[in-house]
């Protein structure tokens, strides 16, 4: 191992590390005062987050022989990653004691789930990316059932795992084919290799697994049912973070390894963007479960980042770029939503029907106005991050010819308007028993999000600008 | 950068202190919040009499213009960029002068949360003059868009009984106009390279692309007219919203709609504007008259103004498609018009709810005799509304309809509409007949106070403008003659390339 291998590795090693090490420090921890096991997440998560600055500021850095890199990309989720998980272990401290499931392993899984994210966007092999894939997803499988015996978590777990794993089960038989066709699981290999009919059957299966973990349609089923049991602090992370996972992988082996795999192969992707953004946007319509809403928004807005796979093949980086930004402002404005929503939830199964945020307006005006805003900001009005983040996307593909796809994105905005404005409507017009727990530290949380949300969508220009810097090398 | 600071940027964002002020205003102190909103509007209003005087009529372009990078995609920039010719100019005025009388009259009709409808008052006021103001694509949208947010709240909040519903139309019928006027944006800032209006009036855009996207511009501001048959969200809105709020609909949010008529489907897409003048003209004529009939057939005070914009904007839109320097002229000046006494009109409707609660015309009659002073005023208000001669509203018609003569090629457009002066002429008669003549028929109706002070100091400013417009309505007309005269101009070009 170089010395450059090491400092490639530096993030993961941080993450993973620290997690071993936590579940020692676990051990001595008491029952009642696990959140120092969340403060000291904290303490890993900015330590990954100082590794970081050790990469080389422009430019790539390969590691073990072109497994690994280091690149402005892989920089720029990972700083996704850790906010994300930062948000989760912040709104876990309160909420896991609330709901009797205050164990240390949360922290450690949550850690250990990061560093597989990390992984996720370094990987230049398919074999790392699987690797990073199963990193990723088996902890995130125990945590969707961290509240056991409770038995929609349990369920929600089984059915995680169970589709995760056909999923990855899709994903090894894609690389199989792929390496069968080209003789390589690099991507650099795959891509230098003359296509063929058995590399595109590879990208086909691998396209299907990946689409399990972004909960692209037709293979989303399982979000609702997993989002709404498992519990809600891990449905925020997981709608967030392993999105914004699997988005990493999508982007970097379908825009570096297989832009050309097959003749229509834009349209096939920028089909499956276009049932997504429909499917999860109509879908969310119908729902009166917070949990369940937020699930197919969160299928919905994959459709919209999909959106920069097809615009790819003509705008190559831009499209990268303004899918990353896309990511930024959706986390952000999912973690401030979920953040509202955690704090409503006040025990197990009860706080999470629409109607519980009745009237929320007049006995919490700051919470209601942070929740209206991060709705605003998912329909993608201005001036918010979102309204940003789709312009920026539906104008990459516009340049690209996608006239069709971006008008398919503008209309269900729209629908996706009544579903959101659903919500603002019943916190701000509607009498009500809305009620919500007052922590201070998810109030500033709460607060800081919105406000982030407001000033990326007025001021987005150095996010916009660091965005499109990160992926300059991308594509070689 | 040395322009950001510029006056225009003032007018546009001054109110944005006052929210400020506003946010650190106890809820309890209900008085101070009025105060300070109303003080802030009135500066605003200052601000834009300062901008006048800065602003040179005889020139066409635009003017006073702020203009600095904002942010990008890729080579793409989109930038925070300012001005006003003779038509916007107008148009910012009258949003400030209402503003702060509409703020004055909700003393006793808001007496909920007064602090945050005094902040969703004031973002509205940004949100309305950034409209007329940006000149670049993507931040007009910003505004356009913008301003549906605020009055969501002030008609979902403040509103009448069924309010919600009303609010959620308003709101989703206006954002389903606006998100092709979207696709359309990014579109020509792809194909053009910039985002900046005067850059794309002065390139032009190729001929055989104009017609969907003058659809999809035209879509978004017909909706927001309204141009018959999009106009079913408006009656709601009108009823349910608060008297400041219906103020500020009538009379600036629907002003809107056709400034983006003038602006981008003529100002950009000249020859599609040729080609669709007619259907334009089919669509307003129809407008006119179903406005004014349905206007006669309503039994409540507010959803007959309501229905009369219907029938006002079909006259403005009438005066814009017949793409002439004299049907233009008088449907920016009937913009106005309609600004003033509809907003006057919806004072009034809303200065006898507050007495009654009711606004049922069959609970009126013979107030006249009760309150003789609030009569006398509603009288000259609904004759500038009926278009008699001497008040604003008839030099608006009168010329809209020269305009239209020459305009259409065919004189039955301005026959049909004539039509609509006589209908308004009717329901507005009908309506002071049923309100203030004949006897007392109510028991409860005996013992109303006439206009307090107050209230006649809100009708003064507007009846001043009524008056002045009416008499003497040149000044207007040479404030607007030099950027109508550039964009009828144009419009001509096309109409020559096109045979």
């Amino acid at each position: 191992m170089t010395q450059a291998d090491l400092i490639v590795l530096l993030p993961l090693l941080g993450l993973a590390g620290w997690a071993l090490v936590l579940m020692l420090i676990d051990l001595a921890i008491p029952a009642d005062r696990k959140h120092i096991t969340g403060w000291l997440t904290l303490v890993g998560l900015a330590g990954a987050g100082v590794a970081l600055t050790q990469w080389p500021s422009a430019g790539r850095l390969e590691a073990f022989g072109g497994l690994l890199v280091a690149d402005g990309f892989a920089a720029f989720l990972t700083i996704i990653f850790l906010f994300s998980g930062a948000v989760a272990v912040v709104l876990a401290i309160n909420y896991l004691p609330r709901m009797n499931i205050a164990r240390g392993e949360f922290y450690v899984l949550l850690l250990l789930t990061l560093s597989g994210m990390v992984l996720m966007s370094q990987a230049t092999d398919l074999i790392t990316v699987f690797l990073a894939l199963e990193l990723l997803s088996i902890p995130l499988y125990v945590l969707a059932g961290l509240a056991r015996p409770n038995l929609s978590s349990e369920e929600s777990a089984m059915k995680y795992f169970l589709l995760g794993a056909f999923a990855s089960g899709f994903f090894v038989y894609g690389v199989a084919l792929t390496y069968g066709a080209t003789g390589a699981t690099g991507l650099a290999g795959v891509l230098a290799a003359e296509r063929s009919l058995l590399l595109a059957i590879g990208a086909a299966l691998i396209l299907v697994g990946l689409s399990f973990k972004v909960a692209a349609v037709p293979f989303h089923m399982w979000t609702p049912d997993v989002y709404e049991g498992a519990p809600s602090v891990v449905t925020a992370f997981m709608s967030v973070g392993a999105k914004a996972g699997g988005f990493a992988a999508l982007l970097r082996v379908f825009i570096t390894a297989f832009p050309d795999v097959a003749p229509q192969w834009a349209y096939v992707l920028a089909l499956l963007a276009a049932l997504t953004m429909i499917v999860g946007n109509f879908a969310a319509v119908v729902q009166s479960n917070v949990k369940r809403l937020l699930a197919y928004s969160s299928i919905a807005h994959a459709g919209y980042i999909l959106m920069a796979l097809p615009a790819a093949t003509h705008m190559g980086e831009a499209a990268v770029g303004s899918a990353l930004f896309y990511l930024l402002a959706y986390a952000l404005t999912t973690l401030g939503a979920w953040a509202v929503v955690l704090t409503i939830e006040r025990k197990a199964g009860e706080g999470v029907a629409l109607t519980d945020y009745a009237g929320l307006f007049s006995r919490r005006p700051g919470l209601a106005l942070a929740m209206a805003v991060f709705m605003f900001s998912l329909t993608g009005l201005p001036p918010t991050s979102g309204f940003i983040a789709k312009l920026n996307v539906f104008q990459v593909a516009v340049q690209a010819g996608y006239v069709w796809l971006v008008v398919i994105g503008v209309v269900t905005s729209l629908v996706s308007a009544y579903y959101y404005l659903r919500v603002v409507v019943l916190m701000f017009m509607r009498e009500g028993a809305g009620e919500a727990l007052n922590q201070p530290l998810v109030n500033v949380a709460v607060g800081l999000m919105a406000v982030a949300t407001f000033a990326l969508g007025l001021f987005p220009s150095p996010l916009l600008q660091l965005a499109q810097q990160s992926v300059l090398n991308f594509i070689r | 950068m040395d322009l950001l600071f510029s006056t225009l940027t003032l007018v546009t964002f001054f109110p944005l202190v006052g929210v400020a002020v506003l946010a650190f205003v106890p809820a309890a102190q209900k008085n101070t919040a009025r105060a300070v909103a109303f003080g802030t509007s009135l500066i605003t209003f200052a601000l834009s009499l300062i901008l006048l005087t800065q602003f040179h009529a005889e020139d066409a372009g635009f003017q006073l213009v702020a203009q600095a990078p904002w942010f990008a995609f890729g080579s793409l920039a989109v930038e925070y960029h300012l001005g006003v010719d003779g038509i916007s100019i107008l148009l910012v005025l009258l949003t400030t002068f209402l503003v702060p009388i509409a703020i004055a009259s909700t003393t006793h009709a808001v007496e909920e949360r007064v602090k945050e409808f005094m902040m969703l008052f004031l973002l509205l006021e940004v949100g309305m003059v950034g409209v007329f103001v940006a000149l670049d694509l993507v931040l007009f949208y910003i505004f356009w868009e913008f301003t549906l947010l605020p009055m969501l709240f002030l008609i979902g909040i403040w509103g009448g009984e069924r309010r919600t519903g009303a609010a959620v139309k308003f709101f989703l019928y206006t954002f389903a106009g606006s998100i092709f006027m979207l696709v359309a944006i990014l579109w020509l800032g792809f194909s053009a390279g910039t985002f900046s209006l005067p850059q794309l009036i002065q390139q032009g855009v190729a001929a055989n692309v104009q017609i969907w996207l003058f659809f999809a511009f035209a879509l978004a501001f017909a909706i927001k007219v309204p141009v018959w048959p999009l106009h079913s969200w408006l009656p709601e809105a009108h009823v349910e919203a608060p008297t400041a709020g219906s103020v500020i609909l009538a009379g600036v949010l629907l002003k809107l709609g056709t400034y983006g008529f003038v602006r981008f489907n003529l100002g950009l897409f000249p020859q599609a504007a040729v080609q669709f003048a007619p259907l334009f003209g089919v669509l307003a004529v129809i407008g006119i008259v179903y406005g004014a009939v349905v206007s006669y057939a309503q039994t409540d005070a507010k959803k007959l103004v309501a229905y009369s914009s219907v029938s006002h904007l079909g006259f403005v839109m009438l005066g814009i498609f017949a793409l002439n320097p004299l049907g233009l002229q008088g449907a920016i000046l009937q913009m106005i018009n309609h600004g003033l006494s509809t907003g006057a009109l919806f004072l009034l409707v809303g200065f006898i709810y507050e007495r009654r609660h009711t606004r049922q015309l069959a609970q009126f009659g013979g107030l006249w005799k009760v309150m003789p002073l609030y009569a006398a005023l509603s009288l000259i208000v609904f004759f500038s509304s009926a278009g008699l001669p001497g008040l604003n509203g008839f030099v608006g018609e009168f010329t809209i309809l020269l305009g239209a003569w020459e305009g259409y090629g065919a004189g039955w457009f301005a026959g049909v509409a004539a039509l609509g002066v006589i209908l308004a002429a009717v329901y507005m008669l009908w309506l002071f007949q049923k309100m203030f003549q004949g006897e007392v028929t109510h028991a409860e109706n005996k013992t109303l106070p006439d206009l307090s002070r107050r209230e006649i100091l809100l009708l003064v400013p507007l009846l001043f403008f009524i008056f002045w417009i009416g008499l003497y309505p040149k000044p207007f007309f040479e404030l607007m003659a030099p950027a109508v005269e550039q964009i009828v101009t144009n419009l001509q070009a096309a109409a020559v390339a096109l045979r």
